[in-house]
């Protein structure tokens, strides 16, 4: 790992629409292992944001407790960040956007802060669909406390120590697809391609959407008879279809050539699409996508990509009515009953 | 009465009634009838008065959920616009139908709202309770009971009255359907107390009137039902009996209000539009009273959109991290719960304090410890409150003793926990959260603002040349905030239970570490400055004895500090309203002699908190506790105080 970040940028790096060369979406220096696969997520989250004009202050970035969670720290200096309390994200960021509909909350987790400690927080914030992104940097090990098995460690897996494990393993992804989220994605910290552009439709999603990344922990568990290290990943991905994502703004002029391939329209008008799809595989239907994922599962392949969509989803705000003005953003006028009103109730109350 | 019993009384009391001021409840001084006092051996101390008219305490033994509750209301509301003061308790299982739950009730043209033992009168009408309830009855007491079946042998007493009224025979005869049969008992039994205790009829079907508000139909049947309870008293029974209620104007504007409902009214007040909560008993109407309120008056009546948001979490850590990320988001938000949600809540509220958001939990406080009795009252989270969290935490708590406190302190909880970026618990309880109160109407003054403290916005930021967020500018322990999405360049940091610097950034360099753990103690030094000072009840100590109390104690030990007044032995009092405690708490602890610390858990954890808190002398705080679940007494405070002062007497002489 390096200890200074160099100061030096080209000078001519493009800028985004928004007049912001790339280095404006970096964070602080990460103080993870050299290679971690979490620095690559994060690369792919600065380059989604530079791309898709985000302004940083629009946008919140929490976390939980673990390496994963020490990343909102290394992406997005210029944005509020909030690291909680471990497995309590998802009850943080729904707080946060009730009280402002109109930032970008994005959350990033680990597999011990979601599927272990934090597995009723992450089921029931699928289930409000809270309108966020939800990535799980997913290495199957406890980093900060070198090297434990977690519960999405794969039955079998063999540790860095020599450790197997004898548990069945937790599969985020299908569980996100069973619980009823509206966007579940998963993809490979190395797959920085892939990764990007679902980053973007993420963003962009009314809801809840998830991505699942297996990003190798390269100190505990990226050794011969782990299922989560960078050469069995690589070795047994199998991705759904190649995607590119369309903002809205973007003028649509891609030629698709042959093969099959799919729009998925955005509630904004944004555009998903998927090129060369697999056979029997619909990202709109959900017992279609739970099917592929089960089918890879029992081939020992690791489906990646968009496995699920639900484009007119209607997130935690429309289902409860909230005002379409942050709540955060009312005053004493629209919020205070008054003494009249007040006057009325006691008088009920004789 | 034995003679060693009659030993026991100690003596007469002469006392005189009392019109009210309509400040509080025992400001009444005026003496207008004589109360004799009496004290007798049995279980509990019990009151015995001779004159009885809007005097005495009536207990209602119902099955739970076959409505008694509304009846029993309809009975405490009639005698509450008879201008009579009227305090009732619901002593109710955790459980939903066929329990044994009971409703007190008692009078007092003295205003003395606090629980008292000895009953005058049991409506009885449950068997699964009978044998105690026959038990409970004071001697020279009435018993009134269906008579549709003959009273068993084992139920008979030979110093007590017996009512028999045919209940069920009556209602199977005028009502066809079964449901009527069962919920119209009720209503008979009150028609019943109607006569027997001398209720204007009149109040009663006001009440009818008010409740079925757009359903009139339904009132002819209540009103047959009460007539025939009427009716059988007046042809069976010499009425009215000697306990009885006669007009006053003692109540005048005063309201009969839930604390729940009043906590759930001052956040709408406050401007709260978030609250996460989880269900749990006795904390639940807390949300569902802020949930109705806000209905009303924060939703557009044209889109039927909100201004509040409310969530309801799959447990207490969820609901509370909730809370903490709208706070964080710069929307007043709220949660509450009791004993165990608290529990469940320490890990985030050491964060709450640490990372300094700020924070309002509402803790109606049940019998503890675990699951306890949830639908009992005690003040047992005091310590729990105070330093919830792991490592060096602190929480300011406020005690709230009445449904307008309730409505007060919530409201100003807001400014509190905004104000000291900080956590502030309001620690009430099942008996005010979840009874009806008497208490003075709400206020709100409509020239208050909202005082959000120290956050800064756009324009701020843009004069700052770098922005700090644990910086202490003002040298007063609280630094400045920015809410996320201000400016699109300046004010953002990491928010983070982990140690960091006044840049908000992450360090563990041990000099920045205990800079701020310094700075934390000085902003709790400043809240005590800013939380409620405690009430004092004399202007100069008038004794060297004194009484500290807080919360629902307040009703008790206001009735005993008349009493010892009465009987020559006056003392003085106060009234914690807060914590932490401020300068004059201690004043008043190291200027008595001895100091009662009157609360209701078993453990003296509020003296515990003054003993580690303030510079004071513990040898003379003395605890007065009642920890059976039950609302504290008057006469178990006096028990314990004269216990307590004849020992030390005792230890002088020796």
């Amino acid at each position: 790992m390096s200890y200074v970040r160099p100061t030096f940028r080209h000078p001519e790096l493009p800028k985004n629409k928004l007049g912001y060369t790339i280095d404006y979406y970096e964070g602080s220096l990460s103080t993870l292992c050299a290679g971690c696969g979490h620095d690559s997520i994060s690369a792919a989250i600065i380059q989604g944001c530079y791309e898709m004009n985000i302004e940083p202050h629009r946008l919140a970035k929490l976390s939980g407790i673990g390496c994963s969670s020490k990343t909102p720290a290394y992406f997005l200096s210029n944005s509020h960040g909030f690291n909680s309390v471990h497995g309590r994200m998802p009850s943080v960021a729904t707080g946060a956007n009730m009280a402002n509909r109109d930032l970008i909350y994005f959350g990033v987790s680990g597999d011990g802060d979601t599927a272990s400690i934090g597995m009723g927080q992450f089921v029931h914030v699928i289930r409000r669909n809270l309108n966020m992104v939800y990535v799980v940097m997913n290495n199957g090990c406890y980093g900060l406390t070198k090297g434990q098995d977690s519960a999405t460690a794969d039955e079998g897996s063999k540790n860095k120590t020599g450790h197997v494990n004898l548990f069945e393993s937790i599969d985020l992804a299908s569980l996100a697809i069973e619980l009823g989220a509206t966007f579940v994605a998963q993809s490979f910290s190395g797959d920085k391609a892939q990764l990007v552009p679902l980053v973007k439709a993420a963003m962009k999603h009314p809801g809840f959407a998830f991505i699942n990344v297996i990003s190798p922990c390269v100190t505990f568990n990226n050794n011969v008879g782990s299922t989560k290290s960078y050469d069995y990943v690589r070795e047994h991905i199998e991705a759904t279809a190649t995607m590119d994502f369309v903002p809205q703004m973007q003028e649509i002029s891609v030629d698709y050539g042959k093969g099959s391939h799919k729009h998925v329209k955005m509630h904004d008008g944004s555009i998903i699409e998927l090129h060369k799809l697999s056979e029997d595989w619909d990202p709109l239907d959900r017992q279609s996508a739970m099917n592929a994922v089960l089918n890879a599962k029992a081939k020992n392949e690791i489906l990646t990509g968009l496995l699920y969509v639900d484009p007119d989803s209607h997130d935690l705000h429309h289902l409860l009515q909230t005002n379409d003005k942050p709540l955060n953003s009312l005053g004493k006028a629209d919020l205070c009953p008054g003494s009249e009103a007040l006057k009325e109730i006691n008088a009920g109350l004789r | 009465m034995s003679k060693a019993l009659k030993k026991k009384i100690k003596k007469k009391v002469v006392k005189k009634v009392v019109k009210r001021s309509n400040k509080t409840a025992s400001k009444s001084k005026k003496v207008t009838k004589k109360l004799v006092k009496k004290v007798e051996k049995k279980a509990n101390s019990k009151v015995i008065s001779k004159s009885k008219v809007n005097d005495f305490v009536i207990r209602f033994a119902n099955v739970n959920g076959t409505g008694s509750a509304s009846a029993n209301f309809l009975f405490t509301k009639a005698i509450f616009r008879m201008g009579v003061p009227i305090t009732p308790k619901n002593i109710f299982p955790s459980n939903i139908q066929g329990l044994p739950t009971w409703y007190e009730v008692r009078v007092s043209e003295k205003g003395y709202l606090g629980r008292r033992e000895g009953i005058d009168l049991m409506v009885a009408v449950n068997p699964q309770s009978m044998l105690n309830d026959v038990a409970a009855v004071r001697k020279g007491g009435y018993f009134l009971f269906d008579s549709s079946k003959p009273l068993h042998s084992q139920y008979h007493r030979a110093d007590i009255n017996y009512i028999g009224i045919p209940l069920m025979h009556m209602c199977n005869e005028a009502y066809t359907d079964a449901r009527q049969r069962q919920l119209f008992k009720n209503i008979v039994y009150v028609g019943a107390l109607i006569a027997l205790l001398d209720i204007e009829f009149k109040e009663v079907e006001g009440l009818l009137a008010d409740q079925f508000k757009g359903k009139e139909k339904l009132i002819p049947s209540n009103i047959k039902a009460l007539q025939l309870g009427i009716d059988y008293v007046k042809a069976n029974f010499k009425y009215p009996l000697d306990i009885r209620v006669e007009r006053r104007d003692l109540v005048k504007d005063w309201i009969m209000m839930e604390g729940n409902a009043a906590c759930g009214l001052g956040a709408v007040y406050a401007g709260a539009t978030f609250a996460a909560w989880y269900p749990i008993t006795p904390s639940t109407s807390v949300v569902e009273g802020f949930s109705e309120f806000a209905e009303e008056f924060r939703t557009d009546k044209v889109t039927g959109k909100k201004n509040v948001a409310i969530v309801q979490a799959e447990d207490e850590l969820a609901a509370i991290g909730m809370v903490i990320g709208a706070n964080w988001n710069g929307a007043r938000s709220f949660t509450a719960t009791s004993g165990p949600g608290l529990s469940l809540m320490n890990e985030f509220l050491g964060l709450a304090y640490f990372a300094e958001i700020p924070t309002v939990l509402v803790d109606v406080q049940r019998t503890g410890p675990s699951t306890g009795m949830p639908t009992r009252t005690q003040q047992s989270d005091i310590l729990e409150g105070a330093y919830a969290s792991h490592g060096d935490t602190k929480h300011v708590l406020l005690f709230p003793s009445t449904p307008k406190e309730c409505f007060d302190l919530t409201a100003d909880s807001f400014d509190l926990a905004e104000g000291l970026q900080t956590p502030v618990i309001i620690m009430t309880d099942l008996d005010l959260g979840m009874n009806d109160h008497m208490t003075p109407p709400l206020v709100w003054d409509d020239k208050r603002e909202y005082k959000r403290g120290k956050v800064l916005d756009a324009a701020a930021l843009e004069k700052i040349e770098k922005f700090g967020r644990y910086l202490d500018v003002d040298k007063d322990g609280i630094t400045y905030r920015t809410i996320p999405g201000t400016h699109a360049s300046k004010g953002s940091f990491f928010t983070r239970g982990t140690s960091r610097d006044e840049y908000a950034v992450y360090t563990e360099d041990s000099g920045s570490y205990q800079r701020n753990m310094d700075r934390l103690i000085r902003k709790w030094d400043t809240a005590k400055k800013m939380v409620p000072a405690p009430q004092v009840y004399h202007k100069k100590n008038v004794s060297e004895n004194g009484i500290l109390f807080f919360g629902t104690s307040q009703y008790a030990a206001e009735e005993a500090m008349d009493i010892l007044k009465e009987q020559g032995k006056p003392v003085d009092a106060i009234r914690l309203k807060a914590f932490p405690f401020n300068k004059t708490v201690e004043d008043f602890i190291n200027s008595h002699k001895r100091i009662f610390v009157i609360e209701q858990n078993r453990d003296a954890q509020m003296k515990s908190l003054l003993m580690i808190e303030l510079q004071v002398n513990p040898a003379k705080l003395i605890s007065v506790l009642n920890y059976n679940g039950l609302p504290i007494t008057a006469d178990n405070i006096l028990m314990q105080i004269e216990k307590s002062l004849s020992s030390s007497k005792k230890l002088k002489k020796a």
